[in-house]
């Protein structure tokens, strides 16, 4: 019997106080996900089961139980504390998928701190805007990506700490850097900051269609809805072996991948390698996985390597599969219950949700390239887009609204409450995605509600990348869109038109390619450039996306009223 | 032969590693974690630029660019 039981029983009698009962929290008292994550699961007895099996690229193992993520997340908080970092103060994350992180994220949660995880493969810029918008006070880093933070240094005068995990004491710190040994103190006793239910806890920077990326600000409370989707939706028990794929510079590897599953009591697998069929199917064979939260992407990549190379592995310790990031096609699901034995359960929700909002739940019937249905205590519904009306036929696509309230919903943008308020329509909160309901009340995905480029699961802003195609030399306009792509469900392709004095060619093509990937990101880098002069445009100026789109995705074109004389 | 390991290890060096990585013809690059499948797309173009090649998608796999000798061995498939 999966722990959720009956679905449909669940949503009769749901109320939230069900995990605040289990987590052992009542209303007004101190709510802290590091001491939740760590102290709490020693203080059950539970000090020596493993909580984290680590592993990267070159096969070197680390094991850590909880009470040793409990010592350093101590030992992390007791040196943020000593550099003078207080309450609410903003301490980004940015590392490979190294223990620090993990362990780092709580130790900054418990000295009430605000932790801002980035992905590290982010370039310099992507780096800067995040960290000025955040006015971050110090930085968790390696060595290797420290040299993307000097080089934007300067533009930061709040930021005061860059703390380097693995100084090897071959090279000279320089300004503002401080080396730091996770393993090399061990502080047993911490005083915890006593953070309440909205005391912040989380701020994850997620891009729009327009502007800067906004900062997303989660509370402490988060944790009541967080534990229970992972206890009902990905089913994991104290016996499971789970391993969550995402990165915790994104929220699915801070709400999965960290804070539930220990906050579960449960050990996790970190596997700080990059991606390869067999080294994956190794991983789940050598540590036995049992409970596997991965991506589309990565499932449709797994696809492509071919099921030969399954059965070249013992993959029998999984039980359960779920997926998040994008639409889950359902060829993926019936592949993977082909090849695995059972099928991939997709589940749906976005970094300012903090928790699942519709999934497929085990025990109940799949419907393959579905999202599924509500979590229980989730009002979700489909709403017409411009009365922002619920939509009561079925198969009729609007908008995805969900009555706001639930525990780990964001508070707010940082700095920005005139656009967190403009997601609320009629009483919904809209997460910007496109869906309809079946007659049985499943809903299916079809697309976002703005020009966001959903790559590989994670979101690309064609404004910053537009604006970042504009700083190099050659280019004189840009407009950036999505394309299809079998394996990342999108891509970015850029239009460009070029200066004076600059040609077409294949060498200048890839020398724009590799200034966005170093300025921004390597998912931000288009992976094709047109040029195309001029651009379309309104008769008042504006570069009409849209065309450019449909384009790409073979659609019809529309109303081009206002375009511009062509 | 080594020109072509020469040039390609010089081009990941540049482009994709940081000054701590030691890299030689065998580093694993994309099951490292040092080139990811993004970054991948513009080292398959270098290469299709500097050899005047066209790779195709269903050659271009991880596997196949996962070390300096094994882009080298898909470069001379296309190059003769």
């Amino acid at each position: 019997m999966p722990n959720i039981g009956s679905y449909e029983e669940r949503i009769k009698n749901f109320d939230w106080s069900i995990s605040e009962k289990e987590l052992g929290y009542q209303q007004g008292d101190v709510i802290n996900i590091g001491w939740y994550c760590s102290d709490r699961i020693c203080e059950m007895g539970n000090g020596d089961r493993l909580a984290l099996l680590w592993e990267n690229a070159m096969g070197e193992e680390k094991r850590y139980t909880y009470n040793d993520i409990r010592v350093y997340s101590n030992t992390i908080g007791a040196f943020l504390r000593s550099l003078g970092i207080k309450n609410e103060d903003r301490v980004c994350l940015f590392m490979d998928k190294v223990p620090e992180l993990y362990i780092g994220l709580l130790g900054i949660l418990k000295i009430g701190a605000v932790a801002q995880p980035l992905f590290s493969a982010f370039g310099d810029e992507s780096l800067f805007v995040r960290l000025e918008n955040a006015g971050t006070s110090a930085i968790i880093t390696q060595r290797k990506h420290a040299l993307k933070v000097r080089k934007i240094i300067d533009r930061l005068p709040n930021l005061k700490h860059i703390i380097i995990v693995d100084h090897d004491g071959k090279k000279e710190l320089k300004e503002r850097e401080v080396a730091f040994s996770m393993e090399a103190n061990r502080v047993d006793k911490l005083e915890l900051f006593p953070t309440k239910a909205e005391s912040p806890s989380l701020l994850h920077y997620t891009s729009g269609t327009t502007g800067m990326p906004k900062g997303v600000q989660h509370v402490h409370y988060s944790l009541i809805s967080q534990y229970l989707t992972a206890k009902w939706v990905l089913d994991i028990t104290k016996n499971d072996i789970y391993w969550c794929t995402a990165d915790p510079g994104w929220v699915t590897g801070t709400s999965y991948g960290i804070i539930a599953p220990w906050a579960l009591g449960v050990t996790q697998c970190v596997l700080d390698a990059g991606f390869s069929a067999e080294a994956w199917y190794r991983f789940i064979q050598k540590y036995k996985v049992t409970v596997w939260y991965s991506a589309p992407t990565a499932i449709r990549s797994l696809m492509k390597a071919g099921d030969a190379i399954v059965r070249q592995f013992d993959l029998s310790s999984l039980r359960h599969l779920i997926s998040v990031g994008e639409p889950l096609n359902a060829e993926a699901v019936v592949w993977s219950e082909k090849v695995f034995g059972l099928p991939f359960h997709d589940s749906y929700w976005q970094t300012e949700t903090g928790s699942i909002m519709i999934s497929n739940y085990p025990g109940m019937k799949i419907k393959p390239g579905s999202m599924g249905k509500p979590f229980p205590g989730i009002t979700g519904t489909i709403v017409h887009p411009q009365t922002y009306e619920p939509v009561n036929e079925t198969g009729v696509i609007g908008l995805i609204a969900f009555r706001p309230g639930w525990p780990a919903m964001m508070r707010t943008y940082w700095r920005n409450e005139e656009t967190y308020k403009g997601k609320f329509k009629n009483g919904w909160y809209l997460p910007g995605d496109r869906a309809r309901l079946d007659s049985d009340g499943y809903f299916w995905f079809i697309g976002r509600d703005d020009d966001v480029i959903n790559t590989a699961g994670h979101l690309v802003s064609p404004f910053e990348v537009e604006s970042a195609l504009l700083e190099h030399p050659a280019v004189a306009e840009s407009a950036v869109v999505s394309k299809p792509d079998e394996i990342n469900m999108e891509v970015v392709k850029a239009f460009v038109t070029l200066k004076p004095g600059f040609s077409v060619s294949e060498e200048l093509e890839l020398e724009i390619m590799n200034f966005i990937r170093k300025k921004l990101s390597p998912l931000a880098m288009p992976q094709e450039i047109e040029y195309i002069d001029p651009l379309p445009k309104t008769r008042s100026g504006k570069i009409m996306r849209r065309l450019l789109h449909a384009k790409e995705w073979g659609e019809e074109i529309g109303d081009t009223s206002t375009l511009e004389n062509d | 032969m080594e020109d072509l390991k020469d040039v390609i290890l010089e081009y990941v060096i540049a482009e994709y590693a940081s000054e701590d990585d030691k890299l030689t013809y065998d580093t694993p690059l994309i099951s490292g974690g040092l080139v990811d499948s993004f970054s991948m797309v513009s080292l398959k173009r270098f290469l299709e630029v500097k050899y005047k090649i066209s790779i195709p998608d269903e050659d271009a796999s991880p596997e196949a660019f996962d070390s300096v000798n094994k882009i080298a061995d898909l470069v001379k498939r296309f190059t003769g």
